[in-house]
């Protein structure tokens, strides 16, 4: 869909699974799924968060990439690694801030979300957001969601001293420029 | 993680200037495949296309013609030139002006009694329309003609084989 753009809240996610389910019905990588949906904090919430790739401007997975087996194509989708080169490092696994790309042990290869290009390119949404029935994952023109959401659509992310602008949007509280993540913070916490 | 391995390998589909060797690969089997199929296009065509017609045409000034005089015609389809030759006052022949080379227009020089390509000084015969000398590979193509009453008719083409 030609101006259409990726909206990611994760406040409307109830968990149900049907991206996850969706997502393995991709042609590109039928069988299996792309999508991560975690629990935030199992312990005291139910609350969950999906997690696409975000397909960065400038993709840190492909950077890392030590055999040139990521690639970032015209339309900015960044896609699994190609087989041929892949060498299942996981370096990509490591540097991703957003903890997408998954290596595939059993076929030694990375794969990761490709915003089901297959489908995107021929107008369709991708697999997730079609399912999505609380639209926590959609994809929609940007207009509509000025329209129908309060809050703002965020696409750089500050993690430390990197900044990544992604091609997708995570939606923000109303008004917010950026996401900050102290990532070392986070870190302390968790042992605690 | 810039560089230049970086820029020999960009991250960006679209700033790729390496072929790969499997790119170069697909590249010569698709060639060939390419070049195979052309050749067996023209080689069916040369089969099947063309059926053997027997056109009767009358040729123009043929009785006009001096003795040693040549003149050029179209058969058996306009754009095929054939060259008309009488060597006697009984004895027309005619081959296709087509030199078997290249193709240059041959000429009837009547001081040798030879027909001769001006191009690569490839020669052949006006009595059967074989190679005299030069690197013409093949006889000229021979036009059939017949006589009836007044008037020279082609009848047909015919390619003799040399020796």
């Amino acid at each position: 869909m030609l101006g259409s753009g990726f909206f990611i809240d994760p406040s409307r996610c109830i968990g149900c699974q049907a991206c996850v389910g969706a997502c393995a019905e991709c042609e590109s990588h039928r069988g299996h799924s792309m999508i991560h949906v975690d629990y935030v904090d199992r312990a005291s919430s139910i609350a969950t968060v999906p997690t696409v790739c975000m397909h960065c401007e400038n993709p840190t997975c492909a950077q890392v990439c030590p055999a040139d087996a990521i690639k970032q194509d015209e339309d900015g989708v960044v896609h699994s690694s190609l087989k041929p080169r892949c060498v299942a490092c996981s370096n990509c696994v490591l540097a991703c801030p957003f903890g997408v790309p998954n290596v595939l042990v059993q076929i030694e290869q990375m794969m990761k979300c490709d915003l089901c290009f297959d489908r995107t390119s021929a107008g369709l949404k991708p697999m997730c957001a079609t399912v999505c029935p609380s639209q926590a994952l959609s994809y929609v023109p940007p207009e509509e969601i000025a329209r129908t959401r309060r809050e703002t659509p965020v696409n750089t992310f500050v993690f430390g001293r990197q900044t990544v602008k992604t091609m997708n949007y995570m939606m923000a509280p109303a008004g917010a420029g950026r996401i900050e993540v102290d990532v070392v913070d986070y870190m302390w916490e968790a042992d605690r | 993680m810039s560089g230049t391995w970086r820029e020999e390998f960009p991250v960006r589909e679209g700033d790729e200037r390496y072929v790969t060797r499997r790119q170069f690969a697909r590249f010569l089997v698709l060639t060939s495949l390419a070049m195979f199929a052309g050749n067996v296009w023209i080689l069916a065509k040369s089969w099947l296309g063309k059926p053997a017609r027997s056109l009767d045409m009358a040729i123009p000034g043929a009785a006009l013609l001096p003795v040693g005089g040549s003149v050029v015609f179209d058969y058996p389809e306009p754009g095929d030139p054939c060259l008309l030759i009488r060597r006697s006052d009984h004895e027309f022949v005619a081959f296709s002006q087509k030199c078997t080379h290249l193709s240059c227009a041959v000429y009837y020089a009547k001081d040798t009694d030879q027909i001769e390509c001006p191009c690569h000084n490839g020669s052949f015969s006006p009595r059967d329309g074989r190679v005299l000398q030069g690197p013409p590979p093949r006889p000229l193509p021979r036009v059939i003609l017949e006589k009836r009453g007044e008037q020279l008719i082609a009848v047909g083409m015919t390619t003799e084989s040399e020796g």
